[in-house]
């Protein structure tokens, strides 16, 4: 299982070495709509779903991996805020350096002190986005908590509508 | 046209590689292969270990491209413009980690998994980075 999966890094970043994906020049190049369009990144990710997408298909069916070990798919359905604006932030970044997550770390391993420095930024945002989203999911639960009038939080608030003749 | 046709060829390749990885990560370990997700629950925890892996694989990928001079020159960016740079990594981390994924978790594996979040979160990174490049602000030189 553990070789798959270095396997499957190792393949993962030889296909964006050969198609051309770790060039922030070439991704900036597809997301130019108004300029000399470059289609290469839609091809990559065609056909990239076009052998992903059965093995999904397959894995859905399944159940499990080919060892029968379970499934950990994260769920499809519904979209919330968090995902659109992450996405949307995560698109403001992509678009101003041609760089994504993926493309980032080979070039970074490749010897690019640029790169490196983005990843080492990504992963500083990663981390301060995880506190606040932490921060504020505990904030949150408080409130849920109080508001509830649970036994002991607020007994005064809970008792008043039914103490009004 | 051949030319053309012959351009795009590795882009084809290389996709076709990219989606076999996806499909040895989904069908060995069960998992996505969602680089951001994996980097980061590397660096945080928790750290299951195919994701520690598919890591180690990614980095390696690139350094034994640099050591048999393979690594295209034109990824290497020289002389950036720092701030920008700055500012687009922490954008890339904030975004990917409130949105939970990037291109590869999102783009690839998720569409590919017929996720509505995945292709409503691609539609719109992909939508703010082209209007991004439409208003002449990409590219970090």
């Amino acid at each position: 299982m553990n070789a798959l999966a270095l396997l499957a890094g190792l393949i993962f970043g030889g296909g964006l070495l050969l198609s051309g994906m770790t060039d922030p020049g070439n991704v900036l190049a597809f997301l130019d709509f108004t300029g000399a369009w470059d289609p290469r990144l839609a091809l990559v990710m065609g056909s990239a779903i076009v052998v992903a997408a059965p093995a999904f298909w397959w894995a859905r069916r399944r159940g499990q991996t080919l060892a029968g070990t379970p499934l950990r798919l994260p769920a499809r359905w519904p979209p919330d805020p968090r995902l659109l604006s992450g996405a949307a932030l995560f698109g403001l970044g992509w678009g101003l350096s041609g760089l994504c997550p993926g493309p980032a770390l080979v070039g970074a391993a490749g010897g690019s002190l640029a790169i490196a420095v983005f990843v080492l930024a990504m992963a500083a945002g990663m981390s301060l986005t995880a506190a606040l989203i932490r921060h504020m999911d505990r904030q949150k639960a408080s409130q849920t908590l109080s508001g509830r009038g649970l036994p002991g939080q607020c007994p005064s608030t809970l008792a008043q509508p039914e103490s009004i003749p | 046209m051949s030319a053309n046709l012959q351009a795009l060829l590795p882009a084809v390749a290389g996709g076709l590689l990219i989606g076999l990885a996806s499909a040895l990560m989904l069908l060995g370990a069960g998992r996505i292969a969602g680089v951001s997700g994996i980097f980061y629950s590397t660096l945080a925890g928790p750290r299951a270990a195919p994701r520690v892996w598919f890591l180690i694989g990614l980095l390696a990928s690139g350094t034994l491209a640099a050591l048999s001079g393979h690594f295209p020159a034109a990824s290497l960016i020289v002389e950036p413009h720092w701030p920008k740079l700055l500012l687009a990594g922490l954008l890339v981390g904030a975004g990917t980690q409130l949105g939970r994924g990037c291109t590869s978790g999102h783009g690839l594996c998720g569409i590919a998994n017929g996720s509505g979040r995945s292709t409503l979160a691609t539609l719109t990174f992909m939508a703010v980075a082209a209007l991004v490049v439409g208003f002449g602000w990409g590219g970090l030189w």
